[in-house]
C-alpha cells in the first residue's frame, strides 16, 4: 500500500480484505490539468459563497484564466513526458497519456484562457453577477479533459456528461430572456436524451466484448475473429450516435440552432468550442484507435453523415438573417470538416482533424464575441443589419471580425486556410475524392455567407430586405458553389491545395452587387467593447493570423499529437 | 456469509421451515402492532394523567381489536374524485413494505430444528441493510399516492410534505447505515449483528460515537412521520392529512402501517446500535435469552418514541428542512469520514476530524453569509420598490420559475 | 449461494421467477406508454423497475437489485410523482391526439425496426461464441465485495470523476433554480405570451415570495372536468413551464 493511495485506499484494502486487492497506482500528475480545473472550481466556489459582498466578475475572470494558464503548464509538463518516454497508461489503465491525449488538454486550457475574457465583459454588460460562469466553465472543461484523455469507456461517458451538463446551465444562465431558458431546456432533454443512446452504446460494446476499457476492447478484436458481430456493431452505432449529437453532425444536428441562438452569447461561443474539443477528442480516439478492425463497417457512415453535415450546414446558413444563428449553423459545417478526417482514419487524417479542432476552437470563441459586442444590451438582437457600417464605427473591430470570419471561410495567410487544407488533403490521400470535392463545394458556398457579413460591415449601404437578401443570397450561393466546385474539381486533382482559398477571392463578386441597396435613415446601435473583450479578441486574432502566416509549429504539433498516440 | 438453511439444497423440510418463519413471523407482527397501539395510548395518557383505555378487556388491552373490528364493518367510503386503482393501492403500498422490513431483523441466534441450522430471522439476504433503505423508500409511495389519488386539497398537502420529508430525511438515514456497514464489514444484518456480539461495548452506538445513533433515531422518527415530525398529519393545518378521505378497513391499514413501522424501526435501532439480540444468557433454554434481550430491546425504544411522542412538539415545515438538510446531512457525511479515518489509523482519524470541523466552519460561515446578503437584497427590493424602465427595451418579460422555486422550497 | 450453484440449479423455480419478472417488466413498459394519466404511467414505470430488481436477484446480483430499488423506485419515480403532482399536470392525456403530424405512424415503424433488430440480435451468436464475454466478477467472494473490489481497482478512475458529475449536478441546479439576485425582479407584464388577463392583474406580480408560489400549486383535481386551476392567481399559471 503506497502513501499515494490515500486512506481510502487503506480503507478499501481493510474493508475488502487481503483477497488478492492490488490497488491502482495513482499517478496523480497524468491527471494534474483536470484536477487543477476541478480544484480551483471548488476554490472559487467556496469564495463566493464566503466572500461578505459579491465579488466582482472580473475577479473570477482572473482566476479562471489563472487556472487555464496552469492547466496548460500541467499539460506541457505532460508533453515532455510524453515526448521523452512516449506514450503510457496510468491508474488502472483507466487514463491515456500521449500525444492526442495531451493535445486535447491543450487546446481545452487555451479555450479555458480566452472564453472568460469574452465573458468578463459581457456579464458585466448584462449585470449578471456570482460565479456561475467561471465554475461551469471550468468544470466543463475538466470534462472535456477527461474525455481526451480517457481509455476507459465509462470514463469516457462521465466526461461527457461532465462537459454537456455544465453547457445545458450555461444555456439557461440568462434568467431575463426567456429563449435562454428554453435553449436549457432543448439542450438538456436532447442531451439527456443522446447521453441515454450512448451509454446503451456502451452496454452493447460491452456484452460483446467483455470490456470498457479501449485498450482492452482493441486487444480483444485484435485477437479474436469475429465471426457474427450484431451486437458489436449495434453498439458502435449508438455510440457514434452519441458523439454526433454532441458535435453537431447532421442529422443529430437539431438543438443546435435554436441552443446557440437562445443562449448568452459568449456561452454559445464556449459551448461551440468545448463540446467540439470533447466530442471529437474522444471520437477520434474510440474510432480510430480502438475499432480499426472495423474500420469498413464505420467509414461509410461517417462517409454520409460528413457530407450530410457538410451540406446542410453551408446550405441553411444561407439563409439566414440573424448572424448568430448563421455562425450555428456555420459550426455545423465544421463540424463536417472534421469528420473528413475521421473518415480518411489515416494519421494524416487525424492530424488535420486535431488542428481543425484547435484553429475552430479560437475562431468560433472570437466570433461569438463579437456577436455578443454587437449585439448590445440585452443579447437578444443579431440581425444583420446591426453590423451595418461597423466598419466605419468601429474600424478595429470590424477588422478582428472579418479576419476571424475570413478565417472561417479558409482565406489565405489564416489558419482556417491550412485546416481545412489539411483535413481536404488527408481525405484525398485516401481517396475520398468525393467526399472532398463536396468539402470544397461547401467551402465555397459558406465563403458567400462569411463574406456577406464582412460587406455589411465595411459597406455604408443597407442591405435592402430579409426576404431579397434570402432569395437573392439562394441563388448567388448556388452560382457560386457551382463556380467553386468546378475550380475545386480541378484543384482537387491537383491535390486539393487552397480551392477554398480560391472560392473566397471568386465568390466575393457573385455576392456583391444585388444584395445591397442604399438605405436612408440607418439606426446605429451603439457597440462598446470592454478591455476584457478587447484581450480576448487580440488572442484569437492574433493566434489566427500568426499561426495563418506562420503555420508550422501548430501543424507538427498536430502531428507529432498523432505520431506519438 | 449466506443463509447456513440452504447450504445443503432446497428440500421439503426447508420449504416447511420458511414457512413457518414466514407465518411466524407475520402473526407475532401483527399481535405486536395492536399491544404497540395499547401501549402508547396507556404510555401517553399515563404521561397526561389520564387512565386511557381500560374497557376491553384486561387494562383495556383488547382495545385496539375492539377498535379495528369497529373500523371494519364500517362504510367504505370512495371519494367521487378519487382515481379508483390507486386510492385502493395506497393503503397496500403502505403496510406492505412495513411488513417486509421485519423480515432481515434478527430476532434471535440459531437453533437446530431436525439438523437444520436455522437462523432466527425471515431471511438474510448479502445486502440486507440495502433491502431495508429500499423498502424504506418504496413506503413513501403509499404516503404519496394516498394524499393525491383522494382528489382533495389537503390530503394532496400532506402527502407532498410527507413525501418531501421522507426523502430528505432518507440521505441522513442511508449514510448513517453507512458508519455501521464500515464497521461491520458487511450489509448482512446477522454479519452486524455478529460484530457487536460478547460485549456491550463493542456495540455499534458506543463504537461510532453516539452522532450515528443520534442521527439514526431523528431520521427514522422523520422517516415514520411520527412527531415532532408528523407535518403530514398537521390537524390544525390539513384536516387530518394524507389519510382524511379514508375510512374504514383502508383506514385502518394506514394506522396499522404507521404502528408497525414504529415497532420494525425500533427493532432496526436495535440490531444497527444495540448489538440486536446479544445479551447475557444462561444455560437453560440458550436459545430463548437473545430473544428476550432483542424483545426487551425493542419494547425499551418502543417506549422511546412514545416518550418523544408525549412531549416533543411538532417542527415547523421549513425548521424541519433545515435541520435535514442543513445539518443532519453534513454532519452525517462528516461522521462517516471520521469513522472511515479512525477505521484506518487514529492519525487518519484525527485529521479527517480536523477537516470536517474546518468544512463545518466554512459551511456555517457560507450559510450565514447567504443569508446575510438575501436580507440586504430584500432591503434594497423594498427600498426600491418602483417599477423601473427595462434597459434593454426589447427583452422580454424573466421565465417565471415560482413554481419550480415552490419544488425547491419543498425540498426536493 | 455462490454463483456456480445458481447457475447449476437453474430449475424450474428460477425459469418462473424470470417469466414472471419479465412480464411485470414488459407490462410495466407498456403501460408507461399507453396509460393516459401521468401519475399512472409512472406506477407503471414503477412495476417496471421492480421487475428488473427481481431479475438481478435472479441473476445473484442483489447488491444491484437493491440499488435499483433505491434509487429509481426511491428517489427518480418519486421525484416524477412530486413533479407532476406539484405542477398540477395530472390531467389525463388524450392519447390519441397526434402533437406532430404523422409522428405515430414513424414511431410505429421506427419501433418496429428496432425490434426487429434486437431479434436479429438475439438470433445471431454474440462475439465470441459465448453467450457473454464478460467476466471480471467471477470469482470467489460475495457479490458485494467483488462489486466494491472491481470499484476500487478497475474503476477507480471513473467511480472517483462521479463525485465531479455530482458537484456539477448540484451546481447546475442551484444556478438554474435560483431567482438572480442581482436586480430586483422585474414585474412581468411585458410578456409577450399573451396570460388570462385577470382585472387584478397585479404589476408586482412577480416579485412574490416562495411561500405564495407554494400556494399557487394548490393540488389539481384529477377530474379532467375541471378545464383549469379552480385555484388562486391567474398569472401564475399557464405556459410558463416550456412544453418540450
Amino acid at each position: 500500500m503506497t502513501g499515494s493511495t490515500g486512506v481510502l485506499g487503506a480503507l478499501a484494502a481493510h474493508l475488502l480484505g487481503a483477497g488478492g486487492l492490488v490497488l491502482p497506482h495513482l499517478n496523480y500528475s497524468t491527471i494534474l490539468p483536470e484536477l487543477i480545473l476541478l480544484g480551483g472550481m471548488l476554490v472559487i466556489l467556496a469564495a463566493s459563497a464566503l466572500s461578505p459582498r459579491p465579488l466582482p466578475t472580473e475577479v473570477y475572470a482572473t482566476a479562471t484564466v489563472g487556472l487555464g494558464i496552469a492547466s496548460l503548464i500541467a499539460s506541457l509538463v505532460l508533453w515532455r513526458d510524453v515526448t521523452s518516454h512516449g506514450a503510457f497508461t496510468a491508474i488502472a489503465r483507466s487514463i491515456d497519456v500521449d500525444g492526442f491525449a495531451v493535445f486535447f488538454l491543450v487546446v481545452v486550457s487555451c479555450i479555458l484562457i480566452v472564453a472568460p475574457m469574452f465573458a468578463a465583459g459581457y456579464l458585466r454588460r448584462e449585470g449578471i453577477t456570482g460565479c456561475e460562469y467561471y465554475v461551469l466553465a471550468l468544470i466543463s472543461g475538466s470534462g472535456a479533459m477527461f474525455m481526451a484523455s480517457a481509455n476507459d469507456l465509462i470514463l469516457i461517458f462521465l466526461g461527457l456528461e461532465i462537459l454537456s451538463i455544465p453547457l445545458y446551465v450555461l444555456a439557461g444562465l440568462d434568467h431575463r430572456r426567456e429563449a435562454s431558458g428554453e435553449a436549457a431546456m432543448k439542450y438538456f432533454v436532447l442531451g439527456a436524451f443522446s447521453s441515454a443512446i450512448f451509454v446503451y452504446g456502451i452496454a452493447l460494446t460491452y456484452g460483446a466484448t467483455g470490456s470498457t476499457n479501449l485498450a482492452e476492447i482493441g486487444a480483444f478484436l485484435s485477437r479474436n475473429v469475429i465471426t457474427s458481430n450484431g451486437v458489436l456493431l449495434g453498439g458502435l452505432a449508438l455510440l457514434l450516435v452519441g458523439f454526433a449529437f454532441k458535435v453537431a453532425a447532421v442529422p443529430f444536428h437539431m438543438w443546435t440552432p435554436d441552443v446557440y441562438q437562445g443562449a448568452p452569447t459568449p456561452a454559445t461561443g464556449f459551448m461551440a468550442a468545448m463540446a467540439k474539443a470533447g466530442g471529437f477528442a474522444a471520437l477520434l480516439r474510440v474510432f480510430v484507435s480502438t475499432f480499426p478492425t472495423l474500420r469498413t463497417s464505420w467509414q461509410p457512415v461517417v462517409w454520409v453523415l460528413a457530407i450530410l453535415t457538410l451540406v446542410l450546414g453551408a446550405v441553411v446558413a444561407i439563409v439566414q438573417n440573424d448572424v448568430k444563428r448563421m455562425l450555428a449553423y456555420s459550426s455545423i459545417n465544421h463540424a463536417g470538416f472534421v469528420l473528413l478526417g475521421l473518415e480518411a482514419a489515416t494519421a494524416r487524417g487525424i492530424a488535420g482533424s486535431l488542428y481543425y479542432v484547435f484553429v475552430y476552437s479560437l475562431l468560433v470563441l472570437g466570433s461569438f464575441a463579437v456577436v455578443a459586442a454587437v449585439g448590445g444590451n440585452g443579447d437578444a438582437d443579431h440581425d444583420i443589419s446591426r453590423y451595418r457600417g461597423l466598419g466605419r464605427r468601429r474600424p478595429v473591430l470590424a477588422v478582428g471580425f472579418a479576419i476571424l470570419l475570413l478565417a472561417q471561410a479558409g482565406a489565405p495567410f489564416t489558419t482556417g486556410f491550412f485546416s481545412k487544407f489539411y483535413v481536404v488533403e488527408a481525405a484525398v490521400a485516401a481517396h475520398s475524392y468525393a467526399l472532398a470535392v463536396i468539402a470544397m463545394g461547401s467551402a465555397g458556398v459558406a465563403a458567400f455567407f462569411y463574406l456577406r457579413v464582412v460587406f455589411v460591415m465595411f459597406s455604408d449601404v443597407g442591405i435592402a430586405g430579409a426576404s431579397d437578401v434570402s432569395r437573392g443570397g439562394g441563388e448567388i450561393a448556388r452560382a457560386g458553389a457551382v463556380a467553386a466546385e468546378v475550380r475545386e474539381q480541378d484543384a482537387t486533382l491537383l491535390g486539393g491545395a487552397g480551392a477554398s482559398a480560391v472560392a473566397t477571392l471568386v465568390a466575393p463578386a457573385y455576392v456583391a452587387a444585388p444584395e445591397l441597396a442604399p438605405e436612408g435613415t440607418p439606426s446605429e446601435p451603439e457597440v462598446s467593447v470592454s478591455p476584457w473583450v478587447t484581450t480576448g479578441l487580440v488572442l484569437c486574432v492574433g493566434a489566427t493570423l500568426v499561426f495563418g502566416i506562420w503555420p508550422q509549429p501548430l501543424v507538427d504539433f498536430a502531428h507529432q499529437a498523432t505520431l506519438i498516440f | 456469509m449466506s443463509d447456513p438453511l440452504f447450504a445443503h439444497g432446497v428440500g421439503l423440510a426447508v420449504i416447511l421451515i420458511v414457512l413457518v418463519k414466514v407465518v411466524v413471523a407475520f402473526a407475532a407482527l401483527l399481535v405486536c402492532t395492536m399491544l404497540m397501539v395499547w401501549f402508547e395510548r396507556k404510555v401517553i395518557s399515563d404521561m397526561q394523567n389520564r387512565i386511557g383505555p381500560n374497557r376491553a378487556g384486561p387494562y383495556g388491552l383488547l382495545q385496539s381489536l375492539a377498535d379495528g373490528t369497529k373500523l371494519f364493518f364500517k362504510e367504505d367510503l370512495l371519494p367521487e374524485k378519487a382515481d379508483r386503482f390507486v386510492f385502493r393501492l395506497a393503503p397496500l403500498l403502505a403496510v406492505i413494505p412495513a411488513f417486509l422490513i421485519f423480515a432481515v431483523v434478527p430476532v434471535g441466534g440459531v437453533v437446530t430444528i431436525a439438523h437444520h441450522v436455522v437462523e432466527l430471522q425471515v431471511a438474510d439476504p448479502p445486502m440486507g441493510i440495502l433491502y431495508l433503505l429500499a423498502l424504506s423508500s418504496v413506503a413513501v409511495y403509499g404516503v404519496m399516492l394516498a394524499g393525491w389519488s383522494s382528489g382533495s386539497k389537503y390530503p394532496l398537502l400532506g402527502s407532498v410534505r410527507a413525501s418531501a420529508q421522507m426523502i430528505s430525511y432518507e440521505a441522513a438515514l442511508g449514510l448513517t447505515v453507512v458508519t455501521v456497514v464500515l464497521e461491520s464489514h458487511s450489509l448482512s444484518t446477522r454479519a452486524i449483528i455478529q460484530s457487536q456480539s460478547h460485549h456491550f461495548w463493542q456495540w455499534n452506538v458506543l463504537r461510532l460515537g453516539i452522532v450515528p445513533f443520534a442521527i439514526f433515531m431523528i431520521a427514522s422518527t422523520a422517516e415514520m412521520n411520527r412527531p415532532p415530525f408528523d407535518l403530514a398529519e398537521g390537524e390544525s393545518e390539513l384536516g387530518g392529512g394524507f389519510n382524511t378521505e379514508y375510512s374504514s378497513l383502508r383506514f385502518a391499514l394506514f394506522y396499522l402501517a404507521e404502528f408497525m413501522n414504529t415497532i420494525t424501526m425500533s427493532a432496526v435501532a436495535v440490531t444497527l446500535f444495540f448489538g440486536g439480540p446479544d445479551g447475557p444468557g444462561f444455560h437453560v433454554v440458550r436459545w430463548l435469552w437473545p430473544i428476550l434481550w432483542f424483545l426487551g430491546k425493542t419494547v425499551a425504544f418502543c417506549y422511546v418514541q412514545v416518550w418523544i411522542r408525549a412531549s416533543l412538539p411538532r417542527m415547523r415545515y421549513d425548521q424541519l428542512m433545515d435541520l435535514g438538510w442543513k445539518r443532519l446531512i453534513p454532519l452525517s457525511l462528516g461522521w462517516l469520514l471520521v469513522v472511515a479515518g479512525f477505521i484506518v489509523s487514529v492519525a487518519w482519524g484525527a485529521a479527517l476530524f480536523g477537516a470536517g470541523v474546518l468544512a463545518a466552519v466554512l459551511l456555517y460561515q457560507s450559510i450565514r453569509v447567504g443569508r446575510r446578503r438575501r436580507e440586504s437584497l430584500a432591503a434594497a427590493m423594498a427600498a426600491a420598490a418602483v417599477p423601473r424602465p427595462r434597459p434593454g427595451g426589447n427583452r422580454q418579460g424573466p421565465v417565471d420559475l415560482r413554481p419550480l422555486a415552490g419544488t425547491g422550497k419543498v425540498g426536493t | 449461494m455462490g454463483g456456480a450453484t445458481v447457475v447449476a440449479a437453474a430449475t424450474v423455480p428460477d425459469a418462473l421467477t424470470f417469466a414472471i419478472a419479465a412480464v411485470i417488466c414488459v407490462g410495466g413498459a407498456f403501460g408507461v406508454v399507453l396509460m393516459r394519466s401521468p401519475v399512472h404511467a409512472a406506477l407503471s414505470l414503477v412495476a417496471t423497475l421492480f421487475g428488473i430488481a427481481v431479475l438481478f436477484v435472479e441473476e445473484d446480483a442483489q447488491f444491484l437489485a437493491a440499488v435499483q430499488v433505491i434509487v429509481y423506485t426511491g428517489a427518480i419515480v418519486v421525484l416524477f410523482l412530486f413533479v407532476i403532482m406539484l405542477l398540477g399536470v395530472d390531467r389525463k392525456e388524450r392519447v390519441l391526439a397526434d402533437v406532430f403530424k404523422g409522428q405515430r405512424v414513424v414511431a410505429l415503424v421506427l419501433g418496429l425496426m428496432v425490434l426487429a433488430e434486437v431479434v436479429l440480435l438475439g438470433r445471431s451468436r454474440w462475439t465470441t461464441g459465448a453467450h457473454s464475454a464478460t467476466g471480471s466478477l467471477e470469482g470467489s467472494g460475495s457479490n458485494v465485495a467483488k462489486l466494491g473490489r472491481a470499484l476500487f481497482t478497475a474503476y477507480l478512475v471513473p467511480f472517483e470523476v462521479t463525485s465531479a458529475l455530482l458537484i456539477v449536478a448540484v451546481v447546475g441546479a442551484v444556478v438554474l433554480a435560483r431567482r438572480p439576485d442581482h436586480r430586483p425582479v422585474e414585474p412581468i407584464e411585458e410578456v409577450e405570451v399573451p396570460l388570462v388577463p385577470g382585472p387584478d392583474d397585479d404589476p408586482f406580480g412577480a416579485v412574490g415570495t416562495d411561500e405564495d408560489a407554494g400556494g399557487s400549486t394548490a393540488p389539481d383535481e384529477t377530474a379532467s372536468t375541471v378545464p383549469e386551476h379552480a385555484s388562486s392567481e391567474p398569472e401564475h399559471e399557464p405556459a410558463e413551464v416550456p412544453s418540450t
